[in-house]
């Protein structure tokens, strides 16, 4: 590690923060706050999606559907107990169902070891799908009625009204245990097939919690989440504005000691040992077997713990607004821009990873206010000269964005592939 | 026969416009990766792109008044896909070609499709903003009704259904003449198959690299006119299908092309009979059925929701399990 590097890295560092704080001056406390808890948050599923892909090289193009795990994570943990449903038949009705599942599991697992009693080759296939079948319409025979009767009686089934912290932790490892499932089926994939496979499966997941009416509310949406830290109106302060700051100064400070504590964890566990052999695992993972690494293991625990750190920065968004929105997740705001973030950051070092991920917010907010000023005075200067206006400028303005992030991902790819602070590995020769 | 007429409807119609467009998106889709080895994943926008080139066009042939009894959105198709080539020509110059020169990994072009995709969502949306729009606003969409003897209802379709469905089956002959016949696709098929071997015989590999763009630049622009033409045209038209578009791909094992054509029409019926309501079809049984058995009103295998769903997790599955395709072994 040069001193120019270093230099370099803190001049990027400074800049960023003269950005924000032009933005400060511009918007005012209040929004700036707000859109650094975006940020900070981003910057977590951008450490998140660094690890995978910076530390290990997998390609998961399936970020959204951590990110949703962890929202609806704090709804079941922190939303308010939901009465109706539990002085209902809903908790006996899905509880049959969670039997059913569970019996159908086994059945599954069973047909899985017909070949112990000769039934091999096409037989086999023939009774593993048979099994699967059984086992989803035995699901459904159980299921089917409890959803009618919870979705009719109870609205939902709504939470365990415990902390939200909580529910960013279990946000955490609901992402983690899906991320194990999903790692030990995918982790064999070739990169573009692993990339594929992932945005498949987030799509399932998203489609899952968009339509299990009975679960996650759906399309109607769960609000409001509590707030870990008081909010504008629990602060006890009159005045409108000073709560708002209070509350969510408040927030993002917690959201920062978090983020600090995970960063350190993370810097050094990349300098250890353990860091040293993922990266062995990741530019040859042959020579790493062959040293006696178990590859396979490691790239599960790395996918794994990735997913956590997504699922903890998907609960915390949806905490922060206080809303899990199934319908509101998309893959350009929720899995591409999260690439963004570690491509132009500089994949394979954390510190490229939050600035990437704060710097990437920041453009992706302002790019709106920024373009619909723009958009404005090209409006009036083609009137002065006498043409028509452009019809609904501030609509238009707004897409502006997403053409935005892919001008950034191409100049990235083309004049910054290694990112903007990338990954510098200590030697024993530098020092 | 009331029940077989509504099984057509459903199934059979709708599973062949769809198993179309996916068939048309999968060709390119594999074609690409055949050829250039990524999985181009820009390929739904580059649709919706052609579509919004035949628009324009559309436009254009109206404000002339030019007017046939064929919908104007199919008569400027001859017009729109040497646009749509030139523009998926000059993507490929702009923003692959240069990576692919620094020898990059196939890794790194996917994310720069991923690039693509923006830039062109981004400008479409611009442009166009976000509603929906018609191709058939200054002119009706016919519909076909065919009676049938002892049946309430008729089969239906409408006019682009069937234009869709005649351009899929030219469009996949004449790639078809093109690969086996052709010098141009004969070297097509041999660098998919060895890309250093094809260089090594003599064959121009910048030049299929170039035919490939021109013929799957073409077929996105074919697929998503035809889409729009049948439903209606927004920004995000294909953007929504483009991983059903790889399900097809990838179920007929990504490079082959005749393998994609199956896999659209087997994700495109998978789909349709998925979320068909059986109980419709089984209602005249009903008097045969044991006593105490009730045929339940909804029937389907997973419910209407959970359409395009079935795609992802045939995608899945596939992948899982035969991550070269249904057909392995089958295809050359």
């Amino acid at each position: 590690m040069s001193t120019g590097d270093n230099r370099r890295d803190a001049l990027l560092i400074a800049g960023l923060g003269v950005i924000i704080v032009g933005v400060w001056l511009w918007l005012g406390s209040a929004s700036t706050i707000q859109l650094m808890v975006s940020a900070v948050s981003y910057a977590l599923i951008a450490l998140g999606l660094n690890v995978q892909w910076g530390y290990a090289g997998q390609f998961n193009f399936g970020v959204m559907g951590f990110l949703m795990l962890g929202g609806y994570a704090v709804v079941l943990t922190s939303f308010p107990v939901n009465e109706a449903f539990w002085s209902s038949d809903g908790p006996n009705l899905l509880g049959r169902a969670i039997v059913a599942a569970l019996l159908g599991l086994a059945l599954v697992l069973a047909a899985h070891r017909v070949d112990r009693i000769g039934i091999r080759g096409r037989a086999k296939v023939f009774v593993v799908v048979v099994a699967y079948a059984l086992a989803y319409l035995g699901y459904r025979s159980q299921i089917d009625p409890a959803t009618v009767l919870i979705e009719s009686e109870a609205g939902f089934v709504g939470g365990f009204g415990l902390h939200p912290i909580l529910g960013w932790l279990v946000g955490g490892i609901l992402a983690g245990i899906v991320a194990y499932l999903v790692g030990k089926a995918c982790l064999g994939l070739r990169t573009d097939y692993l990339a594929i496979a992932t945005i498949g499966i987030a799509e399932i997941i998203r489609a899952l919690l968009k339509n299990m009416d009975w679960l996650t509310r759906g399309t109607l949406t769960v609000s409001p989440l509590p707030w870990p830290v008081p909010t504008a109106l629990e602060t006890g302060i009159d005045d409108a504005t000073l709560s708002l700051i209070t509350a969510r100064a408040g927030f993002l400070s917690l959201l920062v000691v978090l983020i600090a504590v995970i960063f350190v964890l993370l810097q050094r566990a990349y300098a250890a040992p353990w860091g040293r052999m993922m990266r062995a695992i990741r530019d040859n993972h042959i020579a790493a077997e062959a040293m006696g690494k178990d590859v396979k293991a490691r790239q599960l625990e790395i996918f794994v713990l990735g997913a956590f750190l997504m699922g903890i920065g998907g609960a915390m968004l949806s905490t922060y607004v206080q809303l899990f929105d199934p319908g509101g997740y998309q893959p350009i705001n929720h899995t591409f821009i999260v690439w963004v973030m570690v491509i132009v950051g500089g994949a394979g070092s954390n510190v490229g990873a939050l600035f990437g991920g704060v710097l990437i917010i920041v453009a992706w907010n302002m790019s709106e206010p920024v373009s619909r000023l723009l958009f404005q005075q090209l409006d009036t200067l083609v009137q002065a000269i006498g043409w028509a206006g452009i019809p609904d400028v501030d609509a238009r303005a707004l897409q502006m964005r997403v053409f935005l992030l892919g001008v950034v991902i191409t100049i990235a790819l083309r004049y910054a592939p290694r990112g903007l602070i990338p990954e510098r590995i200590r030697r024993h020769e530098d020092e | 026969m009331n029940e077989l007429v509504f099984f057509i409807n459903k199934v059979l119609v709708s599973g062949s416009v769809l198993g179309s467009v996916y068939a048309l998106g999968a060709v390119g889709v594999t074609l690409i990766f055949g050829i250039l080895r990524f999985a181009h994943f820009a390929h739904g926008d580059m649709m919706t792109m052609g579509a919004f080139v035949s628009f324009l066009l559309a436009a254009a042939f109206a404000a002339i008044g030019i007017q046939t009894p064929l919908p104007t959105g199919f008569i400027v198709l001859p017009f729109a896909l040497p646009i749509a080539a030139a523009l998926a020509l000059s993507i490929d110059r702009g923003f692959y070609k240069p990576l692919r020169d620094r020898g990059v990994r196939p890794v790194t072009l996917l994310i720069a499709s991923i690039g693509v995709t923006l830039m062109i969502q981004g400008l479409i949306r611009l442009f166009f903003g976000v509603s929906n729009r018609s191709f058939f606003e200054n002119e009706a969409k016919e519909i076909f009704r065919i009676a049938v003897i002892g049946a309430k209802r008729s089969i239906s379709f409408s006019e682009p259904q069937v234009l869709l469905i005649i351009t899929t089956v030219v469009a996949v002959t004449a790639l078809h003449l093109f690969l086996t016949r052709s010098r141009l696709g004969k070297g097509m098929r041999a660098m998919a198959d060895n890309a250093d071997l094809a260089r090594v015989s003599g064959i121009n590999t910048g030049e299929v690299v170039r035919a490939t763009w021109i013929i799957a630049g073409s077929l996105a622009c074919l697929a998503g006119t035809m889409l729009a033409l049948d439903v209606s045209l927004k920004p995000d038209l294909a953007f929504n299908i483009v991983l059903p578009i790889f399900a097809a791909a990838i179920v007929g094992g990504l490079g082959h092309p005749y393998g994609a054509i199956a896999g659209g029409f087997l994700v495109g019926f998978a789909e349709t009979l998925a979320v068909f309501n059986w109980s419709s079809v089984l209602r005249p049984f009903k008097d045969v059925l044991p006593d105490g058995w009730t045929l339940p009103s909804n029937l389907s295998l997973v419910p209407t929701d959970y359409k395009l769903t079935v795609a992802f997790v045939i995608l899945v599955i596939v992948l899982l399990f035969r991550p070269t395709g249904i057909f392995k072994g089958a295809s050359t």
